[in-house]
């Protein structure tokens, strides 16, 4: 193979690099001494082991859901190291002076300084590597507001009230298999807060890299508006190209107190796996909000990357007069998976929801859309509109559809709308008879189709995440 | 500009171009008429390269460069346009954008810059206008529900933004009202020069009255089987197809 070949192909994965970093990485399996390890690196207070290990003791009685439309060989968990943290991040840094240098090259090149200065204008970022959340940038600003962003395991020790109240209270620790195995095991990941009436001044974003061989990811994000507050968070994800799969199993649990409106987006871009369908991200999310009084939750999700996405961030409208949102652009490719969705539980009085779904499938990949939407005996006046569309590019790729519709108010209405089209030849020769080639013009006619939802994201970022499904569509039109 | 020589094409097992032979100066536009399913559109799209027309043999010189050499989309960056007969939507996408595209991607093949969004916007405000499309086509979805004379007036848009040396107008003129009709004779002949060619395919000899052609040809059975000037039009409109397709056989 050529040199320029070869370029050609690592450049279709941009942040497909490893950073030589010392780590202290624990050798693969998972037990109970291994949870102990965790929690005892982290300094945690007792009640955090115990709530730990009850997780992994639940966790250990539950089986792998199957009902997914994914394939996939077991995941033999003895066989992944539960944690991984640069040497250097022994002592946490205290401002990024101290932080390790190639650490910051790392983030240098995956396009996000960390120098405040040279920091996306209006962005406040947390950083998380493998196992340890690097830093937070633009914390004292923030602070000055009232607003709290800082990594799990330092709430922990500073505001262990507000962690202990809400920790595990939207996605209980036997929810699922992945979430108590997260439970049991989670390492690092953003906490915020967001004090009454506070409007926070700044996106706030976190930014997951994983770098370790054989290690997985266990991220734990906790997101609290108190009442008539405001706030929007962004979060990003990239790691090496392996020829292993990797496991990634986060939980994400979002409060809106009454009056609150949290905005969620997502580009995640995790290594897919190659052309062949080798190595990539095993991506086993559980997301979930929950909607007090008037208040509104928001979400938005370009997936790209992973070889399998396993993800339905829910909204549960428990408060009067709520809001859910859920807009989702999901491309696959190659031998890519994606089953992913999202679950609207009406319980209070004139909620209303909307899913806005895009499913692109493209070579062998598989992409299906699963949602739920239900209405609870209360939910006087709900009203939800489901829009879910997919798009096929060749025809050796699949798109499926699964809504999950469960009414019991009769007053409550539930719209849904489902289309499949192709990226049609006429469509590619207009495009090419003026003069587009093919990726280009694919790539705009994709864009096109997702123009809904990604008119939810902030600014900066639906540029990217243009960009992001030319780069994953390579290779697609042949 | 032009020349075909004996030109074979099949579609889907099919051949549809039996032999034929056409040439076309700079400056000069011709006109195709012809019975349907004889072949004009075929000819539109294997001239622009479209996949799944092969052809057989033969073959064309566009401006001096063997037109099967280039790609699709290097022959329109050359300069090779076709107005189609059925232009197809593309949702989401706006007009804008989709124009601004091709206009730069012509502008990079012949080695200029693209425009600034802000005089692309100015020019393409400009060139609507010519076609009497309101601005609020330019932000709508390419065709993206456009009623049939409108996507007709909209490939024109593309024609005059794009300025090309060979354009080939496929039935552009069905489904026109009178006025669109008259907006999109006057926009051909605006940009009639002495370095520009039209290939105008139509059923109607009333679009020649108003775009008066140098050249009308008869395409039947996958060939020119009748040469003539204007006056053939007005032939063919009195007395059909079927004398010549008898004479072709
Ligand atoms: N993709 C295709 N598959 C099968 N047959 C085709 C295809 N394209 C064209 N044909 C056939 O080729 C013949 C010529 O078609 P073409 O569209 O070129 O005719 P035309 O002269 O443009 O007719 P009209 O005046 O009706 O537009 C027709 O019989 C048509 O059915
Ligand atoms: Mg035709």
């Amino acid at each position: 193979m050529s040199e320029q070949v070869k370029q050609l192909i690592n450049q279709e994965y941009a942040a497909g690099f490893y950073s030589d970093i010392v780590s202290e990485t624990l050798p693969p399996g998972l037990n109970e001494t291994v949870i102990r390890f965790i929690s005892a690196k982290k300094n945690e207070p007792e009640w955090l082991l115990e709530w730990r290990l009850k997780s992994y003791t639940a966790w250990l009685e539950m089986i792998e859901p199957e009902w997914a439309h994914v394939k996939y060989d077991d995941i033999d968990f003895q066989a992944v190291s539960f944690y991984s943290a640069p040497k250097s991040m022994d002592e946490k840094p205290k401002s990024l002076a101290e932080v390790d240098p190639e650490l910051l090259r790392t983030y240098e090149k995956l396009g996000i300084p960390l120098h405040e200065q040279a920091a996306l204008a209006g962005v406040a970022m947390d950083v998380v590597f493998d196992s340890v959340s690097v830093l937070t940038t633009f914390r004292e600003k923030l602070f000055e507001v009232g607003v709290i962003f800082c990594s799990i395991s330092e709430a922990v020790h500073k505001y262990p009230e507000l962690v202990k109240k809400y920790l595990g209270s939207v996605v209980p620790q036997k929810d699922n298999y992945y979430a108590a195995l997260n439970s049991a095991v989670f390492s690092d990941g953003s906490f915020v807060y967001i004090p009454k009436g506070v409007r926070c001044p700044m996106e706030l974003s976190t930014y997951f890299r994983i770098n370790e061989q054989n290690t997985g990811q266990f991220e734990r994000t906790l997101i609290i508006a108190d009442e008539g507050s405001h706030v929007s968070y962004l979060e990003g994800c990239t790691a090496p190209m392996r020829d292993e799969n990797q496991l990634h199993a986060a939980v994400v649990e979002l409060v809106a107190c009454d009056n609150a409106v949290i905005k969620y987006s997502t580009v995640q871009n995790w290594y897919p796996g190659n052309a062949e369908g080798k190595g990539g991200i095993y991506n086993f999310v559980t997301k979930r909000g929950v909607c007090h009084t008037n208040a509104k939750i928001s979400w938005t999700q370009v997936e790209t990357g992973s070889a399998i996405t396993w993800k339905y961030p829910s909204c549960i409208l428990r408060g009067d007069n709520s809001v859910g949102e859920f807009y989702s652009v999901a491309l696959t490719n190659n031998y890519q998976q994606a089953d992913t969705g999202t679950k609207m539980i009406h319980i209070g009085k004139n909620t209303r929801s909307t899913i806005i779904s895009k499913g692109i499938s493209a070579g062998k990949s598989s992409n299906a859309y699963r949602g739920l939407v239900r209405m609870n005996p209360g939910a006087d006046g709900a009203r939800n509109y489901t829009q879910c569309d997919s798009l096929l590019i060749g025809d050796k790729c699949g798109a499926h559809t699964f809504p999950y519709i469960e009414s019991k108010n009769p007053s409550a209405i539930i719209e849904h709308e489902a289309t499949t089209s192709k990226v049609s030849d006429d469509q590619l020769f207009l495009c090419k008879q003026r003069g587009l080639d093919a990726e280009k013009a694919v790539s705009m006619i994709v864009n096109g189709f997702c123009r809904d939802v990604f008119k939810e994201l902030p600014m900066e970022f639906a540029v990217e995440a243009g960009k992001l499904l030319q780069v994953s569509l390579e290779g697609s039109v042949g | 500009m032009l020349r075909i020589t004996n030109l074979f094409a099949k579609v889907e097992e099919k051949e549809i171009l039996k032999g034929l032979n056409l040439t076309i100066n700079a400056g000069e536009v011709h006109a195709i008429m012809g019975p349907n399913g004889a072949g004009k559109s075929t000819l539109g799209n294997v001239l622009s390269g479209r996949d799944g027309y092969e052809v057989t043999d033969g073959k064309i010189d566009f401006n001096d460069k063997d037109l099967f050499a280039l790609s699709t989309e290097e022959r329109a960056r050359e300069g090779l346009f076709l107005a189609f007969q059925y232009p197809v939507e593309i949702p989401g996408v706006s007009n804008m954008e989709f124009l601004k595209a091709s206009v730069d991607a012509k502008r990079k093949h012949h080695g200029q810059s693209e425009l600034s969004a802000v005089e692309f916007m100015k020019l393409a405000r400009e060139t609507s206008k010519r076609v009497s499309l309101d601005q609020a086509f330019l932000k709508r979805g390419v065709n993206e529900g456009f009623s049939g004379g409108e996507k007709k007036r909209n490939e024109i848009l593309q024609m005059m933004l794009l300025e090309p040396s060979l354009c080939i107008l496929d039935e552009t003129d069905s489904g026109l009202d009178i006025d669109a009709l008259q907006i999109v004779a006057n926009g051909v002949n605006e940009m009639r020069s002495p370095e520009r060619s039209f290939i105008i395919v139509t059923h109607y000899q009333r679009l020649l009255d108003y775009i008066v052609p140098d050249f009308v040809h008869v395409l039947a059975n996958g060939r020119i089987v009748k040469t003539g000037g204007k006056q053939l039009a007005l032939e063919l409109e009195e007395k059909g197809y079927a004398w010549l397709e008898e004479e072709a056989v």
